[in-house]
């Protein structure tokens, strides 16, 4: 994702936005006090990102209670839970997302590194260059396969010449293990690209602008399992270089990609650890009922 | 434990289990009917248990197969992931409990002279016992999701080692006391040996019913009393 917000990036996160207000205000989580998370793993070596006592409103409702929790530096956390169990409205807490939310409001603390995000001084626009976001459905902008790489790190001046331009272009798209595919037709529309590939380019556009983390929202929940099969092996090798936190609803898929899990419910975090651990023996009975289908 | 969104998963898991149980009830009549054969020296029961062994060896093979269906069909996690797992080791511990259990009965038959062998026998009646003891109570464990019993079922595998090594020696004394005895002791010794490898197998069973039901897997640290014993008898005679 790009770190400015673009026209595109709008929709797409205004349709998202109806949605999780919406779920938000369905839920029944404005009843829940805050309730103690159960940590069952040693925290991350180096923690890169910290939420503290993290709490959201939307209007009336809130949709997180004290949520604590801190993300390891380059390993791949996995947030899960039930729709409207906060897990992307604190997902879009990680990057300001929900800034562009007039009706949500947050309370709390989140770092990156020592940083806190919320400090009036961040420039927005450079947290997110730093922060990059995928969504659920794969949103190139319409123009080519060359230019969606390159308008993020053109606009951060992130490259001083052409050839900078494109080698960093050339990488990124390396990276997403798309250039062999794409190759031939760098000035073809990004938009003419397939599902799969269209999400393996944003993920190259949000990567172009070397961030420190990647949040992923359902980034395959759109795609065939092929395509899935790649963006989840492009995944397990982004974590050499970057921090990721992925929102999924496919629990196999939390327990494939991710080395840490994180269960919301209601608007709590209700267990994190290991995600070996948590999917084969979790401790919170909410946690147990989900993960082997036994909710509601 | 509440049911699952998905019913059919509740219907698939049931039956796996009940397709144990089944299976162990004719593992443990079989382990039953073999010493009886020993004892009494009954061709037809031991040529019966022989026979049993292929249905169990089926049994075996369908709890596998139904295992993996379910693996392929649901994919589990948590407590549903260790019960399936744990079916599947446990259906295989008792095909070799099934597979011991006709070797006791393939020695009843060859084993002569009924009315000597019977008081020559009354120690592995004992140990036969405290095994199908074991068993059954480390099946009941595992049915039950009774952890408490499968603890103290895996606690008492200690009894069924000290058990063995005493009838160890007590069959070398016979042997030692008349040499027309070697053949038939010998005969009971691979028997007592049997049974006390039973036993082992339903430590395994007792390990996974706790697993099953918690995720822990207990350390294999039980003390290994019958091969010092075995140093000790050897060394002195």
């Amino acid at each position: 994702m790009s770190s400015t917000t673009t026209v595109a990036e709008k929709v797409s996160t205004a349709a998202d936005d109806a949605e999780k207000a919406s779920a938000a205000a369905a839920s029944e989580a404005q009843d829940v006090a805050p309730g103690g998370t159960t940590i069952t793993d040693a925290p991350p070596e180096t923690i890169k990102m910290r939420g503290k006592d993290v709490d959201v409103f939307y209007g009336e409702k809130q949709a997180l209670f004290g949520v604590s929790l801190d993300i390891g530096d380059r390993q791949v956390t996995s947030l899960i839970g039930p729709s409207g169990c906060g897990k992307s409205t604190f997902l879009r807490c990680l990057n300001r997302m929900n800034d562009t939310i007039d009706i949500a409001r947050m309370e709390g603390e989140i770092t990156l590194g020592d940083q806190d995000i919320y400090d009036p001084t961040i420039d927005v626009v450079e947290l997110r260059a730093r922060v990059g976001m995928i969504f659920q459905k794969p949103n190139p902008f319409p123009k080519s396969i060359f230019e969606n790489i390159a308008y993020g790190p053109r606009i951060h001046g992130l490259a001083d010449t052409k050839a900078d331009l494109e080698e960093i272009v050339v990488t990124s798209l390396q990276k997403a293990g798309l250039f062999d595919e794409v190759k031939d037709r760098l000035d073809a529309p990004g938009t003419g690209l397939s599902g799969g590939q269209q999400q393996r380019l944003c993920i190259a556009r949000a990567i172009a602008t070397s961030p420190e983390v990647l949040l992923m929202d359902e980034p395959c929940s759109a795609l065939d399992p092929i395509a899935t099969a790649k963006v989840e092996e492009l995944i397990d090798e982004l974590r050499e270089n970057f921090t990721v936190v992925i929102v999924t609803h496919s629990m196999q898929q939390a327990a494939r990609v991710s080395q840490r899990t994180a269960f919301f419910h209601l608007g709590i975090l209700v267990e994190v650890g290991a995600t070996d651990q948590i999917f084969t023996n979790p401790r919170d009975t909410r946690t147990r009922d989900y993960i082997t289908g036994r909710f509601g | 434990m509440n049911r699952h969104t998905v019913t059919a998963f509740d219907t698939d898991l049931a039956a796996l289990v009940r397709d144990l149980a089944g299976m162990a009830g004719w593992v443990e009549r079989s382990v039953e009917r073999a010493v009886d054969a020993l004892m009494t020296g009954s061709a037809d029961t031991a040529e019966a248990v022989i026979e049993d062994d292929e249905r169990v060896d089926q049994s075996d093979r369908d709890i596998e197969a139904g295992a993996v269906l379910l693996i392929a069909k649901r994919q589990p996690m948590g407590d549903d992931l260790r019960v399936i797992v744990s079916t599947m080791r446990v259906s295989q511990d008792l095909e070799r409990v099934g597979d011991l259990a006709k070797n006791i009965a393939k020695r009843a038959l060859i084993i002569d002279g009924a009315f000597h062998q019977r008081k020559l026998a009354r120690g592995v009646d004992n140990l036969a016992n405290l095994v199908l003891s074991q068993l059954k109570r480390s099946l009941e464990a595992f049915v039950e999701r009774d952890t408490a019993k499968a603890r103290e079922v895996w606690a008492h595998d200690t009894e069924v080692d000290a058990l063995y090594t005493s009838l160890f020696r007590e069959l070398l004394t016979y042997m030692m006391e008349d040499p027309r005895n070697i053949s038939a002791c010998t005969h009971l010794l691979f028997c007592a040996k049997n049974l006390e490898r039973i036993g082992d197998h339903a430590t395994n069973i007792a390990e996974r019913a706790v697993y099953a039901q918690t995720g822990e897997l207990i350390a294999d640290d039980r003390p290994k009393r019958d091969e010092l014993g075995l140093q000790d008898v050897t060394a002195r005679h």
